[in-house]
């Protein structure tokens, strides 16, 4: 079959168009969540709409719908946490962690049958989104794209020193609740594609790929997306050649992004050199 | 005589560690510059993060440039006339920002939401950066600056929010004694260049700026002392402030 037959599959159509659209948004999700030492964050947030989707299964309702809610609560209870109780967001995230898996596999447990939906959501499945499922993908890349737009410089200077952001007079708590709201929008409208367990890594895996290779945050940005993008129709293409679990897949080449930008990266160069005039 | 921009009274502000601030009072008008001198562990700190609304007091009343910084809507309007440096600046050496951006942020709040830098807002980034002398850094990432470098990036900032109030907190602390003279000939240039009253907090007594002819020494929580620089400085105050071991 040639590789052109793509474009008479509606599967693969969608499976292509998630790929794009939730590529991106994942990326640039990450990019906040790397630049601020936030990764732990998209761990906690995809386990939060996991245990969510599978809340969902078990009352009879939509997956997303129960990710959406639990992965939107958890996004938006870390940030007051934190901010509360003063201890750091990786240590409200890591509360919640341990909470939500604890509903996970309470919800997995207390599910009747079979459990084939409920133990698909572990890996996800892109070649199985339907259309109705790209439209919300589409639909949250849209708000996350108008978000940048109109508060670019807010979230720029929240997300590169919050302290500073403060200081001047923008309302940096508000900006932060909005980039993890953003966040868990993202990882919970991902997760069924992507899966539970793997979705996290095409949040941090491309951001962290970009984070290596340029000093701009506006680059940053558009490289992390671009690195999404290339990992999911790279890993949707070999796991169509070689009949492989498209998600798996998907993680892996994003994986070996990040390894080959960390092999170039010029920021460990320049370090190098620093250190080395240093000694000197 | 000018108006106050800054009334404290009896104002206390705790942390679950302790009490910060135990009733301290101080009174600043405009375009005073005004040196705060004391041993570390005094709250000449929170002082400063209680006069940008950064704290909230738990009894006592502070005003400064007529309203309450400590509340929400109001902090924040505030805040975009306050320019404040922070007393550590820990910077990710990876952090993808630079020079430029972090004076521009400066302006950020009082260009306020959902607009964009204008030519006016960029021309005061560059006169910024020119006076603070990091005009040639303006490309360069943000963690590659040198502690001296760092902080008159971080004037450069103040400079560009054109504050009525400027809050600088041991600006010289992480700066190495070479470039130390220098960093602080460009904090005394900055109250004739903007007008703005001044806070300088220090814990050493050689770091005050030239232009504080005022001095509050701080002791246990509030101001202990304040009066003139000379009086403030005289060798039996400091014995008093610091113990017998000295600043």
């Amino acid at each position: 079959m040639s590789g052109w037959a793509i474009f008479h599959y509606a599967y693969l159509q969608n499976a292509v168009l998630a790929g794009l659209l939730g590529g991106a948004a994942c990326a640039v999700v990450g990019v906040f969540v790397v630049t601020m030492h936030l990764s732990f964050l998209g761990v906690g947030i995809a386990h939060a709409a996991f245990a969510g989707a599978l809340f969902s299964l078990l009352v009879g309702a939509p997956p997303l719908f129960g990710a959406l809610l639990f992965g939107l609560v958890t996004a938006a209870a870390v940030g007051p946490l934190a901010d509360r109780a003063e201890f750091g967001p990786d240590t409200a995230t890591g509360i919640l962690f341990s909470l939500m898996m604890g509903l996970a596999f309470l919800f997995l447990g207390l599910t009747p049958g079979a459990k084939t939906e409920a133990l698909g959501l572990f890996w996800g499945s892109i070649l199985t989104l339907t259309r109705g499922d790209v439209l919300v993908l589409a639909a949250v890349a849209g708000a996350l794209a108008a978000f940048l737009i109109l508060f670019y410089k807010e979230i720029q200077a929240v997300v590169c020193h919050r302290q500073v952001a403060q200081a001047v007079g923008i309302p940096a708590a508000a900006v932060t609740y909005g980039i993890l709201l953003m966040t868990g929008l993202v990882i919970a409208c991902a997760l069924p594609g992507v899966g539970g367990l793997l979705v996290y890594t095409l949040v941090i895996n491309p951001a962290a790929a970009a984070h290596q290779l340029t000093w701009r945050f506006r680059s940053m940005l558009l490289l992390a997306a671009v690195f999404g993008v290339l990992s999911c129709w790279t890993g949707l293409a070999l796991s169509w050649m070689f009949n492989l679990p498209a998600g798996a897949v998907i993680v892996l080449v994003s994986t070996a992004v990040f390894a080959a930008a960390a092999v170039f990266c010029p920021k460990r160069k320049a370090a190098r050199w620093t250190e080395k005039n240093a000694a000197a | 005589m000018s108006a106050p921009v800054v009334e404290i009274r009896d104002a206390v502000v705790a942390y679950r560690s302790g009490v910060a601030l135990d009733g301290v009072s101080l009174t600043v008008n405009a375009g005073e510059a005004v040196g705060i001198l004391g041993p570390n562990g005094t709250g000449k700190s929170t002082l400063l993060m209680l006069v940008n609304g950064l704290v909230r007091p738990q009894a006592g009343s502070v005003r400064v440039l007529g309203g309450e910084p400590f509340r929400v809507m109001r902090g924040y309007r505030l805040r975009r006339r306050i320019g404040y440096l922070a007393q550590t600046q820990r910077i990710d050496p990876r952090l993808p920002v630079t020079v430029r951006e972090t004076v521009a942020a400066g302006r950020y709040g009082r260009i306020g939401l959902l607009r964009r830098m204008g030519r006016a807002d960029r021309r005061a980034v560059a006169e910024a950066m020119d006076r603070m002398g990091v005009a040639h850094l303006a490309g360069r990432p943000l963690g590659h600056l040198s502690g001296g470098e760092l902080q008159r990036t971080a004037l450069a900032r103040a400079l560009a929010q054109e504050p009525e109030i400027l809050l600088l907190d041991e600006p010289t602390a992480s700066v190495d004694p070479g470039a130390r003279g220098a960093l602080l000939a460009h904090v005394d240039a900055l109250p004739a260049l903007t007008g703005a009253a001044m806070l300088y907090v220090t814990h050493e007594t050689g770091a005050v700026p030239g232009g504080c002819a005022r001095l509050a020494l701080m002791r246990a929580g509030r101001v202990w002392r304040d009066g003139p620089r000379a009086e403030m400085l005289a060798a039996d105050t400091l014995r008093a402030l610091y113990g017998e071991e000295g600043p």
